[in-house]
């Protein structure tokens, strides 16, 4: 496990920001050249699953020490040392998007697809990015912290709205 | 879906354009298991393409968890896979442990272990009931549903609920076991290995069974790895992952149990694994059941487990030499739970499902991530469909075991 952080550390030191020690390490990675770590990772060191992808989101978080608003986490696990990773890519508002690890981990392609249906993070070099829970004419994303839990009338699906002013007409 | 028509006649001279055959198999089809909505691309009978759409079971658990507190997501928690919760009450009580740092009482781990694997044997139970009823064998299913009956009761017996039982919660288990749970328990690992063989009997060597079973969607172990799979699909295909032996959590560690494998990957060798497995939790239960009494008497909730009410946030009271009449109680905030992170995963039945879970000190949790079995094994439906015949989609969707309640989330 250490020899394994150091190496990385060495050999990635542009990429990897800082290297926390919590229930699982944690590396804290840049977005450019993050590829290439992924790539070094699942040929080299034999992470060859992918656990799990998911986006957060840290819109006015009490305890953050970062200024970028949304964080990418991976879990990646090694089936031979049983050793499991968490990488950690942050990301700022404006420029919402981060590389997509689908060419690497077939998995990661649903798991991208939630996260830019529930964050609006676009992932560069997916294969077909689009909604998959909430229907294509849906507008904002579901888990962000400015998206209400409960929507105003107004706001509500257009299609939903239609629909109901439909059967209106029809009774 | 005229984009992907477009596209192919794109693709392909026009003039030899021959139209192929395009079927929506589903939302409302008995064999997808719920509201599962497949698009297929055929020619003739052989699937060319196969798109997958989920979302019509989407309930929002992931943001409605950071308006709840940490004991009322567990409530959430039932209804994602609602027919093993059990194993989804674990993981979460399991992720929110971590994060407090509670050290769950023996007993509690080992009531956990056995409810778990009671879980296991229901699921397994109505998947093969399932399974053989889509392929065309009926006896199964009503004997299957016999035994998962009897389970049911014992549940009903421990908490009152037959299928959403909030039982395990954070930093224990909600009661103890009674004396007439355990005789039940008792009675029932000591008749359920001899049903089991009924069903081998009744299947095993069918030959309808065998062929429409041997052979069918083979998942290479590779492969496998890379789409994700895991729990009993993945084991079918020879890797003996199992969170259970890798990381073992609540009593796992301290009781003897093998991990089955298969050889080939395909339909059958997945069956063989959940047939094996049955028997297994079946010796899992044995076992705690025999270690209870070593226990007895403990408690069965950790000692600074959380309220099932927690409060916003905790009060220190100042020390104050004597507190006059009629002064405004002020003191500093404690976070309720400290803030952080935790990742926990367990082996539910279908496969690995996993919760990260982020604090902020509040009692409740920031963000809440929920990863699936079911969401990843149904993204495979695609792989595994290829060039196979309609008749074998429905094999696929019975031997990966989904349950859209749990993938949609």
């Amino acid at each position: 496990m250490e020899e394994l952080l150091n190496e990385l550390k060495e050999k990635f030191s542009s990429v990897i920001i800082e290297i926390q020690e919590k229930d699982y390490p944690t590396l804290i990675c840049k977005r450019s050249g993050f590829l290439d770590l992924m790539k070094y990772l699942k040929e080299e060191k034999g992470f060859k699953y992918l656990i799990d992808l998911c986006g957060v989101d840290y819109l006015d978080y009490k305890y953050k020490n970062f200024e970028e608003r949304f964080e990418v986490v991976y879990h990646l696990y090694n089936l031979d040392t049983k050793i499991l990773l968490r990488l950690k890519v942050r990301i700022p508002e404006k420029d919402c998007w981060q590389y997509s690890v689908t060419p690497l981990w077939e998995t990661a392609n649903w798991f991208e697809r939630e996260c830019y249906d529930m964050f609006g993070i676009n992932f560069k070099g997916h294969p077909n990015l689009k909604r998959i829970l909430m229907p294509d004419d849906w507008e904002g994303h579901p888990l962000r912290k400015d998206y209400p839990v409960y929507l105003e009338e107004e706001q509500e699906w257009k299609t939903y709205k239609e629909l109901k002013e439909k059967v209106k007409q029809q009774s | 879906m005229a984009t992907y028509l477009e596209i192919n006649k794109k693709q392909v001279n026009e003039e030899k354009w021959e139209e192929p055959f395009y079927l929506n198999m589903g939302p409302q089809h008995p064999s997808t298991h719920g509201v599962l909505r497949l698009f297929l691309e055929l020619e003739g009978e052989t699937i060319v393409n196969c798109t997958p759409i989920i979302g019509y079971l989407h309930r929002g658990v992931e943001k409605l968890a950071e308006t709840l507190n940490y004991n009322q997501t567990i409530v959430l928690s039932d209804r994602l896979d609602y027919i093993a919760s059990a194993a989804n009450n674990t993981a979460f009580a399991l992720a929110f442990e971590k994060l407090m740092g509670l050290e769950v009482p023996r007993r509690a781990k080992l009531l956990r272990t056995i409810v778990c694997e009671m879980a296991r044997i229901c699921n397994h139970l109505l998947w093969l009931a399932t399974h053989a009823l889509d392929i065309g064998a009926m006896t199964v299913f009503l004997y299957c549903f016999r035994d998962r009956e009897w389970l049911l009761n014992i549940y009903e017996k421990i908490c009152g609920a037959r299928l959403t039982h909030t039982y395990v919660r954070v930093g224990g288990v909600r009661q103890d076991f009674t004396q007439e749970i355990i005789d039940e328990l008792y009675k029932f690992t000591e008749e359920f290995p001899s049903r089991i063989y009924d069903y081998e009997t009744l299947i095993d060597v069918n030959r309808i069974w065998l062929k429409r079973t041997k052979g069918v969607a083979v998942v290479p172990a590779e492969d496998a790895i890379n789409l994700g799979l895991t729990g009993p699909v993945l084991r079918g295909s020879g890797v003996p992952y199992d969170v259970r032996k890798f990381r073992p959590y609540d009593a796992y560690g301290e009781v003897e149990f093998i991990v089955p494998t298969g050889k080939n990957g395909d339909t059958y060798d997945r069956y063989r694994v959940r047939m094996e497995e049955l028997r297994q939790s079946n010796r899992i239960i044995r076992q705690c059941l025999d270690k209870l009494p070593e226990t007895q008497g403990e408690p069965v909730v950790a000692e600074n487990a959380p309220d099932l009410l927690m409060p916003e946030k905790i009060r220190k009271p100042e020390p104050k030499p004597v507190p006059k009449k009629g002064v405004i109680f002020k003191g500093e905030e404690i976070p309720v739970v400290p803030p952080g992170e935790a990742f926990a995963s367990i082996e539910s039945p279908k496969g690995e499902l996993a919760v990260y879970v982020v604090s902020d000190g509040s009692n409740k949790p920031w963000r809440l991530r929920v990863r699936t079995p079911s969401f990843v094994h149904i993204s495979a439906i695609p792989y595994m469909a290829k060039n196979h015949l309609i008749a074998d989609l429905i094999a696929i969707i019975g031997t990966l075991d989904i349950v859209l309640g749990d993938s949609d989330r």
